[in-house]
C-alpha cells in the first residue's frame, strides 16, 4: 500500500491518475485511426469487388484464425483479472494474471507465425510467385491481409512487453489504484478489439 | 509600448526565484529539460532552421521563374526544389510552428499550470521531431525527391526517383511528434486547469489549440498508415495503390487528403487563436461573442474532417460525392467567417492601441479573408474545373499558410516576446517590419491569382512569355518579403541583449500568463493562481466603449 507522491506538474495523485487514464484513452483513439486507414482500404476492395474478395479470403485458414480469436479474448480476460487483483490488494495474483496474459499473447504470435509459415510455403507472400491467384485483386487482398495482421502483430508484441514490464514492477503491483496496470490492460483490450474487427473482415469474409 | 495597467497587477517577487532561462546554463540543462518553456525554445530554434531551408528552396523557385525559359534549374531540379519546399514548410515548419512553440510555452501559463501533463513526453516529442528532421536533411543532401509534398501515387510508388522512402519515413516519424503533442495538450487542458479556470474562462488561444490537438490525434495516424502503404508498395510491391497490382490510385488521394485537409486546419487554427489574443489585448476590450469564437474552433476541426473530397473534383470521383464535398467545404467557411466578424466587432469602439502585434493581426485578417474567399471559389465545382492545379490554387493556400499562419506567428512573436525573453523589442522597427511583410507578401502572391486565372499551371518552370511580367513582379515581391522576415530577426536579436527589461505585464493584458514575472520562473507561478474572472475581463476605461459592453 505504498502511497506515492504526485509527480510534477500535478498537485495530487488523483488528478495524476485521471490524467494518465485520459492520456491512454486519447492515444488509443489515435491507434484506432491508424488501423482505420487499413480498414478503409479493405472495405473499398470488398465493396468494389465482392466476388474476388470472398474467393481470396477463403485462402486463409479459418481454424487458426478462430483459435487465435479465442486465445486473444482469453488473454484480455487475464489482463482484466490483473487489474481486479491489483485493486483488491492481491499483488501476487495480479502478477500471475499478467504473466498469463503475456503467455497467451505469445501463443497468439506463435499461431500467427505458424500460419504465416504455411502461407509462405503456399507462395501467398507478397512478391512471391502469385500462382494461386486468378487476378491482381486476390493478390491485393493477401497483401492487405499481411499488412493488417503484421501491424496488429506488432501491437501484440508491444502489449506483451508492456504487460511484462508491469508484472515486474513492484510499485505498480502494489498500487491499489492500478494506474499502470489499468492503462496497460486498456492498451491490451484495444489490441484485442482491433483483432475482433480484423477476424470477420479477413477470415469470416471467406465463408460462403 | 508600455502602458499603465488598468488594474494593479499582481507583482511577483521577482528576486525570489530565478527565471526559467537562468535555471541552468549547461547544454545538458537544455537538451534534457522537461520544462515546457525550454522545450518551446528548442522547437523555436529547430523550426526556424527548417524555415530557412524551405525558404532557400522557395528562393530557387522564384529565381528560376524570372525567365520563361528553364535556364537556372533543370526540369528535375525544379521538381526537387518545390518538393523540398513543400515537404519542409508543411511538416517541419507550419504544422509545428505555433502549437509547438507558443502553444507549448503558453498553454500551461494561460491555464495556471506548472507544466504540461506529461513533461517527459513533451521532450520526447521534440526528439522525434529532430530525428525526422535529420532524415529530411539527408533527403535534401542526397538530391531530394520529385514527388511534390503530396506524394501522389503512382508517381511516388512506381515512377519517382530519389530518396522517396527516406522522405516518407521522415514525414511518418514527424507524425508521432504531432500525435504526442496533441495528446499532451488535450490532457493538460482537461486535467491541469487552475482552480476557478472553468471552460468558459479559457483563453481562446487555448480553445483553438484544443481543437488543433483533436486533429493532431485523429488525422495524423491516417497519414502514417497511408505513407506506410506507399513505402510498402515501393519496397515490397504490395500494390494497394498500383492498378497493375490490383490497387486503386484514387484510394491514395482519399486517404492522403483525409489527413491533409484537416492538416490545413492544424496550420491555421492556432493562428486564429493567436489573433483572438492580439485583438483583445490591443482593443482593451472583451472579445465579442466568446462562445461563438470558441465553438467556431471546434466546428472547424469537426467539419474539417469531411471536406477532403474538394481536392479531387477533377480526379474522377462521383458527381454526387463532389456536390456533397462542395457543400461541406462552403459550410466550413461559416465558422471562419464568424471569427473574422467577431474580431472586427471586438475592435469596434475599442480602446485601440495601434501596436505592432495589432498591425500583424490586422494584416492577418485581410490576408485570411482574401485566402478564405478564394477558397470558397475553389469549393465551387464549376470554378474548380477551370482553375484546378493552377497558380490560383497556389495563391489561395499561400494566402492562408503564409499570409495567415506566418503573419500570426510573427504577431505572436512580438506580443509574447517580452514574456518569453524578458526584454522589450523596439516598437518602431516592429511596426515597419509588419508593413514590409504585408506589402511584400501581396506583391509576391497576388500576381499568382491573376496568373492562375489566366491558366498558368502549377509546378511548371517553363512558361509562355506573356506571363513573364507577373512572374517578375512576384519574384521581386519575394525579395521584399524576405527582407521583411529578416528584419525582425535583426532587431529581436538586438533586443535580447540591449532591449529594455520587460515588466510582468507590458500590455496591460488580462491573461493569466501576464500575472507572473517576465520571463517566468521554472514552475511558472510562485503560488498556485486562483482564477476569478474571464480571460478578457477588461475594465471599462473609456466612456465611449461603455455603451457596447
Amino acid at each position: 500500500m505504498t502511497e506515492q507522491a504526485a509527480e510534477e506538474p500535478f498537485h495530487d495523485t488523483d488528478r495524476q491518475e485521471q490524467a494518465d487514464r485520459l492520456g491512454m484513452l486519447v492515444f488509443l483513439a489515435s491507434e484506432i485511426m491508424l488501423f482505420g486507414g487499413i480498414f478503409a482500404a479493405t472495405m473499398a476492395l470488398r465493396i468494389q469487388h465482392p466476388q474476388d474478395y470472398m474467393k481470396a479470403a477463403s485462402h486463409l485458414r479459418l481454424a487458426l484464425g478462430t483459435a487465435n480469436t479465442a486465445i486473444l479474448l482469453t488473454s484480455s480476460l487475464a489482463a482484466a483479472l490483473a487489474v481486479e487483483g491489483a485493486r483488491s490488494g492481491r499483488s501476487r495474483w495480479a502478477a500471475r494474471a499478467l504473466a498469463a496474459a503475456c503467455l497467451l499473447g505469445t501463443a497468439f504470435l506463435a499461431v500467427k507465425g505458424y500460419e504465416y509459415a504455411g502461407e509462405y510455403r503456399e507462395g501467398l507472400m507478397p512478391g512471391t510467385a502469385a500462382a494461386h491467384f486468378s487476378g491482381p485483386l486476390q493478390r491485393l487482398f493477401m497483401d492487405l491481409y499481411f499488412l493488417a495482421t503484421g501491424l496488429h502483430a506488432f501491437h501484440v508484441l508491444t502489449g506483451i512487453v508492456l504487460m511484462l514490464t508491469a508484472a515486474l514492477n513492484r510499485t505498480a503491483l502494489h498500487d491499489r489504484r492500478a494506474v499502470l496496470i489499468g492503462n496497460v490492460a486498456l492498451y491490451w483490450h484495444l489490441v484485442d478489439i482491433v483483432w475482433i474487427f480484423l477476424f470477420p473482415t479477413l477470415y469470416l469474409a471467406g465463408v460462403p | 509600448m508600455t502602458r499603465a495597467s488598468n488594474r494593479p497587477p499582481v507583482v511577483p517577487p521577482e528576486a525570489a526565484l530565478p527565471s526559467y532561462l537562468r535555471a541552468g546554463y549547461t547544454l545538458r540543462s537544455w537538451l534534457l529539460t522537461t520544462d515546457h518553456k525550454r522545450i518551446a525554445i528548442l522547437y523555436l530554434v529547430s523550426i526556424s532552421f527548417f524555415f530557412l531551408i524551405g525558404a532557400i528552396a522557395a528562393a530557387l523557385i522564384r529565381l528560376e521563374l524570372l525567365t520563361p525559359a528553364g535556364d537556372l534549374l533543370t526540369n528535375d531540379g525544379y521538381n526537387r526544389a518545390f518538393s523540398i519546399h513543400g515537404i519542409i514548410m508543411v511538416w517541419f515548419f507550419l504544422i509545428p510552428s505555433i502549437p509547438n512553440t507558443f502553444g507549448n510555452f503558453l498553454i500551461p501559463l494561460m491555464i495556471g499550470a506548472r507544466d504540461l501533463a506529461f513533461p517527459r513526453l513533451n521532450l520526447l516529442s521534440w526528439y522525434i521531431y529532430v530525428v525526422a528532421g535529420l532524415i529530411t536533411l539527408y533527403v535534401v543532401l542526397s538530391g531530394g525527391v520529385d514527388t511534390g509534398w503530396t506524394f501522389y501515387t503512382p508517381l511516388s510508388s512506381v515512377y519517382a526517383n530519389g530518396a522517396v522512402v527516406a522522405a516518407i519515413l521522415a514525414v511518418f516519424i514527424s507524425g508521432f511528434s504531432s500525435i504526442l503533442t496533441g495528446l499532451n495538450f488535450i490532457v493538460t487542458v482537461h486535467k491541469l486547469r487552475a482552480p476557478g479556470m472553468t471552460w468558459g474562462r479559457l483563453p481562446l488561444f487555448v480553445w483553438s489549440h484544443y481543437a488543433t490537438s483533436i486533429i493532431f490525434v485523429l488525422a495524423t495516424p491516417v497519414l502514417a498508415i497511408t505513407l506506410l502503404l506507399v513505402a510498402a508498395e515501393r519496397l515490397f510491391g504490395i500494390g494497394v495503390f498500383d492498378p497493375a497490382l490490383g490497387g486503386d490510385p484514387l484510394l491514395f488521394q482519399h486517404l492522403f487528403w483525409f489527413y491533409s485537409h484537416p492538416a490545413v486546419y492544424i496550420m491555421i487554427l492556432p493562428a486564429l487563436g493567436v489573433i483572438s489574443e492580439l485583438i483583445t489585448s490591443a482593443a482593451h476590450k472583451r472579445i465579442f461573442g466568446y462562445w461563438f469564437v470558441a465553438y467556431a474552433s471546434i466546428a472547424i476541426a469537426v467539419i474539417g474532417f469531411f471536406v477532403w473530397g474538394h481536392h479531387m473534383f477533377v480526379s474522377g470521383q462521383s458527381y454526387y460525392a463532389s456536390a456533397i464535398f462542395s457543400f461541406l467545404s462552403i459550410a466550413v467557411a461559416v465558422p471562419s467567417a464568424i471569427k473574422v466578424y467577431n474580431w472586427t466587432a471586438t475592435l469596434y469602439k475599442g480602446d485601440i492601441e495601434l501596436n505592432a502585434p495589432l498591425l500583424y493581426a490586422m494584416g492577418f485578417i485581410g490576408l485570411f479573408v482574401a485566402g478564405g474567399l478564394t477558397g470558397l471559389m475553389l469549393a465551387m465545382l464549376a470554378i474548380d474545373v477551370h482553375v484546378h492545379d493552377t497558380y490560383f490554387v497556389v495563391a489561395h493556400f499561400h494566402y492562408i499558410m503564409v499570409g495567415g499562419t506566418v503573419t500570426a506567428f510573427f504577431g505572436a512573436m512580438h506580443y509574447w516576446w517580452p514574456k518569453i525573453t524578458g526584454r522589450l523589442y523596439p516598437e518602431a522597427w516592429a511596426r515597419a517590419s509588419a508593413l514590409v511583410i504585408l506589402v511584400g507578401f501581396n506583391v509576391t502572391f497576388f500576381p499568382l491569382f491573376l496568373l492562375g486565372y489566366e491558366g498558368m499551371p502549377r509546378r511548371y518552370h517553363v512558361y509562355p512569355e506573356s506571363f513573364q511580367v507577373l512572374q517578375v513582379i512576384s519574384s521581386c515581391g519575394a525579395l521584399l518579403l524576405a527582407a521583411g522576415y529578416l528584419l525582425p530577426v535583426a532587431y529581436l536579436g538586438w533586443s535580447l541583449f540591449r532591449g529594455a527589461k520587460a515588466p510582468a505585464n507590458p500590455w496591460g493584458a488580462t491573461g493569466l500568463e501576464w500575472t507572473t514575472s517576465s520571463p517566468p520562473p521554472k514552475h511558472n507561478f510562485i503560488e498556485q493562481p486562483v482564477v476569478e474572472r474571464g480571460p478578457y475581463d477588461y475594465p471599462i476605461s473609456d466612456p465611449l466603449s461603455r455603451s457596447n459592453d
